[in-house]
C-alpha cells in the first residue's frame, strides 16, 4: 500500500498530485498489478482532504486503465507499468538531442532553448485538450 | 442534479444597509462548499437564511427542495454550528450528547460516543473547561450525530491553532467520506478551505462575486504576464479579473473557456488563494467589464 502526500506549494492539483504519485510509484515499482490503493477514507484521515477528490483521482486513473474499482473491495492496480516501448524513447531522444544541437550551434542559450520548449510543448498539448 | 441550496434574487436588509443582496445561487449535493468573503461580506446572514434563522428580505432561498425550517423534518435534514462553534460550558461532554439525542430525532448515538472515544475527550468534563479544538469537535459531534444531509458551519475554524484546525477538517471529511453529507463552511480565509472545498462562492460587499466548482474555476483563469499591452486588445471571451502594469510589463490575471494561444503571453496557472484575492479586490468588479488601462505603477 502506498501513501499519498501533499505539496500545496506546487500549484498542481489535489486530486491530479495523487494521480501522478500512482504513476511515480508504478514506475518505481513501488506498486504492482493487483496491489490495492488506499481507501478514500484512508486516504482522507490522513491528509485532510475531500473524499471526491480521491474519487476523482481514482476515476482518472480508471479513465487511463491503471485502476478498477470493485464494490465493496476498494480499487486496484490493473496493469502493469509498460510505458512506451524502449525503442521509440531512443528514437525520440536521439531525435531531441540533434535537435538540441543545432539550436546550440544556432547560438541559442538554455533559457531561449527551454523558453521554445515550453511554448511548443503548450501549444501541442492545448490543442490536444481543445 | 439536485441543489441543496437554492437561491433566487435573496436579499437581507437590516434598517437601511443590505447584509446580503441578489443571491442567485445553485449550490449542487454532494459537495464541500467554501463559502469565502472577507468579515461582513454577508456569509453568515446566508447562513442564517439557509437554516431558517433569518427570513429573506426579498427572494427566495430553498434547503434539500424545502423552505428553511418549514418542519421538524426539514430540521432535521439540516445540521448548522454557529459561528465559534458554540457549546455549553456548564453542561459536561456527557449532557452534550444527551441533550443531542433528547431533541433528535435521528440522533445517531452510537457514532457520537465513538467520536467523543476518538477524540478523547473526557465525557465527565464540563464543555467550558475544554480547549477551543475540543470545543469545535464537540460541537462538530453533536452536528454530525444529528444525521444531517446537509452541514452548514459558520467559521468552524477561525480560531483554531493550525493543529485543531487540520483535526477539526479531517473530522468534517471522515464524516463526508462515511456519509456523503454535504457541506457549506464560510471562512475569511481560503488556506483554510483549499484542501478540502470543491465548489467555491465567493462573497463580497453582500455579493456573490464568483460561483462554481473549483476545478473549473481553477481551469479557466489564467496569470498572463508580458510586454506592456492595453487590456482592452485582448480577444473575446478573455475578461480581466486582476491587471497590472510597469512601464514595460503587464500582468493580468484573466478568466477564459479558451485556451490562450497568443505567444507574447507566458502563461501561469493560478492557485484558489490568488483566484479569491483577485475577485475579492475592489478593483475587481464584474467579471464581464472590461477594464481600461490602469495608472502605470
Amino acid at each position: 500500500m502506498i501513501e499519498f502526500q501533499l505539496d500545496e506549494t506546487s500549484g498542481v492539483a489535489t486530486y491530479l498530485q495523487l494521480v501522478q504519485q500512482v504513476h511515480q510509484a508504478l514506475r518505481m515499482g513501488m506498486l504492482e498489478l493487483g496491489d490495492q490503493l488506499p481507501t478514500a477514507q484512508q486516504v482522507v484521515a490522513k491528509l485532510a482532504i475531500n473524499p471526491n477528490t480521491v474519487h476523482k483521482a481514482y476515476r482518472e486513473l480508471e479513465r487511463e486503465g491503471l485502476a478498477r474499482a470493485r464494490p465493496g473491495l476498494g480499487t486496484f492496480i490493473t496493469r502493469s507499468p509498460s510505458g512506451t516501448d524502449p525503442a521509440t524513447q531512443a528514437r525520440f531522444l536521439a531525435a531531441m538531442t540533434d535537435w538540441l544541437r543545432s539550436a546550440r550551434s544556432a547560438g541559442l542559450g538554455p533559457d531561449d532553448i527551454e523558453a521554445i520548449y515550453r511554448t511548443a510543448f503548450r501549444t501541442c498539448f492545448a490543442e490536444g485538450a481543445a | 442534479m439536485t441543489a441543496v441550496i437554492e437561491a433566487s434574487g435573496l436579499g437581507k436588509q437590516y434598517r437601511r444597509t443590505w447584509a446580503l443582496r441578489d443571491c442567485t445561487l445553485a449550490i449542487p449535493e454532494g459537495r464541500v462548499v467554501g463559502l469565502v468573503g472577507p468579515n461582513g461580506a454577508g456569509k453568515t446572514t446566508l447562513l442564517q437564511l439557509a437554516t431558517g434563522l433569518l427570513t429573506p428580505t426579498r427572494g427566495t432561498i430553498s434547503v434539500l427542495g424545502e423552505p428553511p425550517a418549514v418542519s421538524p423534518a426539514q430540521l432535521a435534514r439540516v445540521g448548522f454550528v454557529a459561528q465559534d462553534t458554540p457549546v455549553y460550558a456548564r453542561m459536561r461532554v456527557a449532557d452534550h450528547l444527551r441533550l443531542g439525542a433528547w431533541l433528535n430525532r435521528g440522533w445517531d448515538d452510537e457514532l457520537a460516543q465513538r467520536r467523543i472515544g476518538q477524540l478523547g475527550l473526557d465525557p465527565k468534563q464540563r464543555a467550558g473547561s475544554l480547549s477551543g479544538g475540543q470545543r469545535a469537535q464537540l460541537a462538530l459531534t453533536l452536528a454530525l450525530a444529528k444525521r444531517p444531509e446537509l452541514l452548514l458551519l459558520d467559521e468552524p475554524v477561525a480560531s483554531l491553532d493550525p493543529l485543531a484546525r487540520r483535526e477539526f477538517l479531517r473530522s468534517l471529511m471522515e464524516a463526508v467520506a462515511e456519509h456523503g453529507t454535504s457541506v457549506v463552511l464560510s471562512s475569511h480565509l481560503v488556506a483554510d478551505l483549499e484542501r478540502v472545498c470543491d465548489y467555491l462562492v465567493v462573497l463580497v460587499a453582500s455579493r456573490v462575486r464568483i460561483a462554481g466548482e473549483v476545478t473549473t474555476l481553477l481551469a479557466s483563469h489564467h496569470r498572463l504576464s508580458g510586454p506592456r499591452r492595453d487590456p482592452g486588445t485582448l480577444p473575446a471571451g478573455q475578461d480581466v479579473i486582476e491587471e497590472s502594469h510597469t512601464d514595460k510589463q503587464t500582468v493580468l490575471l484573466v478568466r477564459t473557456d479558451q485556451p490562450v494561444h497568443d505567444p507574447a503571453w507566458a502563461v501561469t496557472p493560478v492557485s484558489l488563494e490568488d483566484l479569491v484575492i483577485a475577485y475579492m479586490s475592489p478593483a475587481s468588479d464584474i467579471p464581464a467589464r472590461r477594464p481600461q488601462l490602469g495608472v502605470v505603477s
